[in-house]
């Protein structure tokens, strides 16, 4: 047993609090929108220049100036307002973002964080996640503990080229939730049926 | 001076030279200067450097001037909708620069503002901040990136009066404001043209003096990822 697709966003949505401007990225991270928790006000921004992101459209609702940062098309809530890159990476840049809940392919024990390219393999490019982990607040990050050929994606030290250098807070996975503090990572919560045997088995990154 | 054209090509002519450098606005298809791309590439001008954030679809937007190798060089932070950008990086034919998305925007609006370069905590201790100068303040790393000053910007807005002043609309924004602040020469392209003094001077995004040219026509406005809800 342990954490799915949806059930690692709703824990992720745990860490949303009341008056938060959020950015959630691509994949389990968009994700997290469904399960905002009750009573929690947050506003989702979408780097592309958009405070305020509402849901997907219905079909007489789609609009082409209007999408998310995944290029998918949305929709405007009433406390929506549009601007353009340079001010949307400002405000991230300038830390008025409190938090980003991101994907990535490796985490390392120090809060190292890679999530934009496999070299001779996959070449898309870093989008906003180099500006985001290096602006907001806090970064989490929501991810499977074990990559496809089931090694472990909290290291020692990352492989892959980096996104930015001891910016993880929080590194959610299908196994559990862990901080990053000094000397390594700490288990904070464990997945629903995953022991801590379990988890310490799955993870190659110093657990203190 | 007028600075209303006929047509995109009308608009291009005398300013395109092979080995210029220009920015484009746009992000993904969404606010792209489509038909300006056109003209660039009916236009044939080649080893061209472009600043974008994105390099279209294989089929539209800059992956036009990828299929007819106009393109020697992209300025970009994501390039992963393309598969002929991929197979023309990986064979060698074109260069790519990558720039994190916060950066390529700032650099722009830097040049554009007359900033020649500006520190920033974006990619510091990563392949980024390889051979740029380094800089504590207050006890955290910043790195020097460089303004980007274009020989000409091809941005797309919404509206536009006949003095240039643009309107743009929702998403559609995004790159295009930097992009028509960084080019030696500015020109978009919008929806439709008002007489001037027919937009409200308080909503109007971009002033007129940054751009130079200007048209108007019709736009495909293609969506990319077409996502809809249970209605």
């Amino acid at each position: 047993m342990a954490w799915d697709r949806n059930q690692m966003a709703a824990r992720a949505a745990q860490e949303l609090q009341d008056g938060m401007y959020v950015n959630l990225g691509i994949g389990i991270p968009t994700l997290v929108s469904n399960y905002i928790p009750d009573g929690i006000d947050v506003t989702l921004q979408s780097e592309n220049g958009m405070l305020g992101m509402g849901p997907f459209p219905t079909e007489d609702e789609i609009d082409a100036d209007l999408i998310n940062a995944g290029k998918q098309t949305i929709t405007e809530m009433d406390r929506t307002s549009y601007f353009g890159s340079d001010q949307s990476f400002a405000m991230i840049r300038g830390g008025k973002i409190a938090m980003a809940i991101l994907g990535a392919m490796e985490v390392a024990e120090n809060g190292d964080l890679a999530n934009w390219m496999i070299p001779g393999k996959l070449i898309k490019g870093m989008g906003g996640a180099m500006d985001l982990v290096a602006g907001v607040g806090r970064v989490v990050v929501v991810m499977d503990h074990a990559n496809k050929r089931g090694e472990s994606k909290l290291l020692k030290k990352c492989t892959l080229p980096l996104t930015g250098t001891g910016v993880v807070d929080r590194i959610i996975t299908n196994l559990g939730v862990l901080d990053v503090v000094e000397g390594g990572l700490k288990i904070v919560e464990l997945a629903d049926g995953v022991t801590e045997e379990e988890l310490r088995a799955n993870t190659e990154a110093a657990l203190v | 001076m007028k600075k209303v054209y006929d047509s995109a090509a009308a608009a291009v002519e005398g300013i395109l030279f092979d080995g210029m450098f220009i920015a484009s606005g746009g992000f993904g298809l969404c606010g792209i200067p489509e038909l300006l791309i056109e003209a660039i590439r009916d236009n044939g001008v080649k080893d061209l450097t472009i600043a974008s954030n994105n390099a279209g679809v294989d089929e539209f937007g800059l992956g036009l001037l990828l299929q007819t190798r106009q393109v020697k060089k992209m300025l970009s932070s994501y390039v992963g909708e393309n598969d002929l950008f991929m197979q023309q990086y990986l064979s060698g034919e074109l260069e790519i620069e990558f720039n994190p998305q916060g950066t390529l925007a700032e650099r722009m609006r830097a040049g554009g503002a007359g900033i020649p370069g500006f520190y920033t905590k974006t990619g510091v201790g990563t392949v980024i901040a390889e051979g740029k100068e380094e800089k504590e303040f207050d006890g955290e790393r910043y790195i020097l990136e460089r303004g980007i000053v274009a020989d000409i910007s091809i941005v797309k807005a919404w509206k536009a009066d006949e003095q240039g002043n643009l309107m743009f609309r929702k998403t559609a924004r995004n790159f295009n404001p930097a992009a028509a602040t960084c080019g030696k020469i500015c020109v978009a392209e919008v929806e439709e043209i008002v007489p001037t003094g027919s937009l409200d001077p308080d909503k109007i995004h971009l002033p007129g003096i940054y751009v130079n040219r200007l048209i108007q026509g019709q736009h495909e406005k293609r969506i990319e990822q077409r996502t809809i809800r249970a209605a």
